[in-house]
């Protein structure tokens, strides 16, 4: 489903400030798999999701989507394969506009825009019965502005706007790190289960060694622009979230300070 | 203030209220601080006064001032978008451009059309009096325009442009072409200010290279004075506000202006206007479209 070749990106090429993210990442992703992402600050996480969605176009290597060359592809364009939550709730929702009006927004993701009215009953019936199964009462609040939603809930509903439309691939970029606790618990739960429902082919990127083995079907590390691990798998079920720190311990080439920072 | 002044101001009003909405698409809607239309203002006046004076069809003279103010929004657009000129500049660098070319257009910084044809030939002759068919005229065209733009902004298309404004990056994400809908949105700001032009030019007789001068500073005035007075929910409302608040401004400068005891010229106008937008500025609570320029960034 995505297959990404020798990907490399250098930031301020040429300069003192120079920094290559990506170091030529190879990553090939089947249908239906539900990859989670690993890796430390400044690993190349964030770099690769924006690589694959279109947001930075990398400087060599390529990206197939769906059998298809999508790497000189802008963001726009590639929002027909592949949607995206942000880390930020604020990035991912237009809080000026309503409930509805953002639904609307992502209902029309890859389909051409056209002058018929953005908001009608037959889509207000889809919105009210795709945002009832988050029992946050937001069904009933279609014409509320989407700022007056907390962080939480705007995860939640970028959720459902990401998979409002069929799309191939589903791109979560730290989707829960800004949310407290519960409303942590209660956005993964949401994402495991729209996974699980549709199939869709997910990369979710996470700081939490335990997520990153909990949910998903197979774990990647990234390390200086590079995949320094990969597991799935029987070898990814037997293992602990000790394995994965002391693997972390390993590439990093020391010994953490504090394990329990990342046990969260 | 006597009648006649005040179906004035009603018509003024009136044909701002085509500014004022030209602001809040730029302004509120893309997020594009534009100033583009001080030029754009006198370039639809000139374009329709100098195409009415050479004998075209005063309906086609205002359909093409419409294109023009159109294309001076697409000039700024692109040199924002193409070579990252930051909006501001982009839209004063037009604006002073369209100065030179309001000139080549008209030949002579004035040019009057008080004898020729107009859109309103067809209707005087009727019995009623000017000073009513003006406001009359004018009230049909902006009022089926903002209600188109209304009906714009309420597509899908239109909820796209408005994302643009909002959040970008997430407009992105859902497959918006942000580049193509700040190229769409300009136009269509600035082509409102061309057929404001063109409408000022004829309702006044004449198309002069000094009418824009101050022109978005009172557009922001209408709007302000809209969205401090109208409720805003609502595509369909805000538009009219636009268009209310600009002739509750013109009324109320009007009033000003007339009003002995106070003492002031028509001169003053300018003036007036820049106290009144500061004030609105200034004043707690206020809406403010100029608070994102006053940030440093973009």
């Amino acid at each position: 489903m995505i297959n990404v070749q020798d990907l490399r990106i250098t930031f301020g090429k040429d300069t003192p400030n120079e920094n290559k993210a990506l170091q030529g990442i190879n990553l090939s992703v089947a249908e239906g798999e539900f990859v989670t992402v690993i890796g430390s600050n400044g690993a190349g996480k964030s770099t690769f999701m924006n690589c694959l969605t279109g947001e930075l176009i990398a400087d060599s290597g390529t990206i197939t989507i769906d059998e298809k060359d999508v790497s000189r592809w802008k963001a726009a364009r590639r929002s027909s394969l592949v949607s995206r939550v942000f880390q930020d709730p604020l990035a991912g929702t237009c809080e000026a506009l309503t409930i509805e009006e953002n639904l609307s927004l992502a209902h029309s993701r890859g389909q051409k825009r056209s002058f018929g009215l953005a908001i009608n009953n037959t889509k207000r019936e889809l919105f009210k019965e795709r945002l009832s199964r988050l029992r946050l009462g937001l069904e009933d609040r279609l014409a509320d502005k989407m700022g007056l939603l907390s962080g939480g809930q705007r995860q939640a509903v970028s959720l459902i706007m990401a998979t409002l439309q069929p799309t191939k691939c589903l791109l979560l970029d730290e989707h829960t790190a800004a949310l407290d606790p519960r409303m942590q618990a209660f956005v993964l739960e949401l994402t495991n289960d729209i996974v699980q429902e549709t199939g869709i082919t997910t990369l979710m990127i996470t700081h939490s060694m335990g997520q990153a083995l909990q949910f998903g079907t197979r774990t990647v590390m990234l390390h200086e622009g590079q995949v320094v691990l990969d597991v799935s798998g029987e070898e990814r079920s037997s293992m602990t979230i000790h394995d994965l720190v002391d693997m972390f311990g390993k590439v990093r080439g020391e010994e953490l300070d504090s394990d329990s920072l990342l046990l969260g | 203030m006597n009648l006649i002044a005040f179906m004035g101001a009603i018509e003024l009003g009136l044909i701002y209220g085509l500014i004022a909405l030209a602001v809040f698409l730029s302004f509120r809607i893309l997020d594009f601080p534009d100033l583009t239309i001080d030029g754009s203002f006198p370039l639809g006046a000139a374009v329709c006064a100098t195409m009415i004076v050479s004998g075209f069809n005063p309906l086609l003279a205002t359909v093409i001032s419409f294109f023009a103010g159109g294309m001076a929004g697409l000039v700024t657009a692109f040199l924002n978008l193409r070579f990252k000129i930051l909006n501001l500049l982009a839209s004063i660098l037009t604006m002073i451009a369209l100065y030179s070319i309001n000139l080549r257009i008209m030949g002579r910084p004035n040019v009057a059309i008080i004898t020729e044809e107009t859109i309103l030939t067809p209707f005087e002759g009727q019995g009623l009096p000017g000073y009513y068919l003006k406001p009359i005229i004018a009230a049909i065209i902006v009022f089926v325009v903002a209600i188109i733009v209304a009906r714009f902004l309420n597509s899908d298309y239109g909820l796209a442009m408005r994302s643009t404004g909002a959040n970008q990056k997430m407009a992105r994400a859902q497959g918006i072409d942000t580049n193509k809908t700040t190229y769409i949105g300009m136009a269509l700001s600035n082509a409102l200010v061309g057929l404001a032009g063109a409408l000022f030019a004829q309702m006044n007789g004449f198309a002069d290279i000094t009418i824009g001068t101050g022109t978005i500073v009172i557009g922001l005035a209408a709007l302000i004075a809209g969205e401090a007075i109208f409720s805003t929910r609502g595509m369909l409302m805000a538009v009219l506000a636009c268009i209310f608040g600009s002739i509750v401004y013109r009324i109320a400068i009007g009033l000003a202006l007339n009003a002995d005891s106070i003492g002031l010229e028509p001169s003053d106008l300018n003036l007036v206007t820049a106290l009144l937008v500061t004030i609105a500025l200034i004043l707690p609570g206020a809406k403010n479209p100029l608070k994102k320029l006053m940030k440093r960034g973009n």
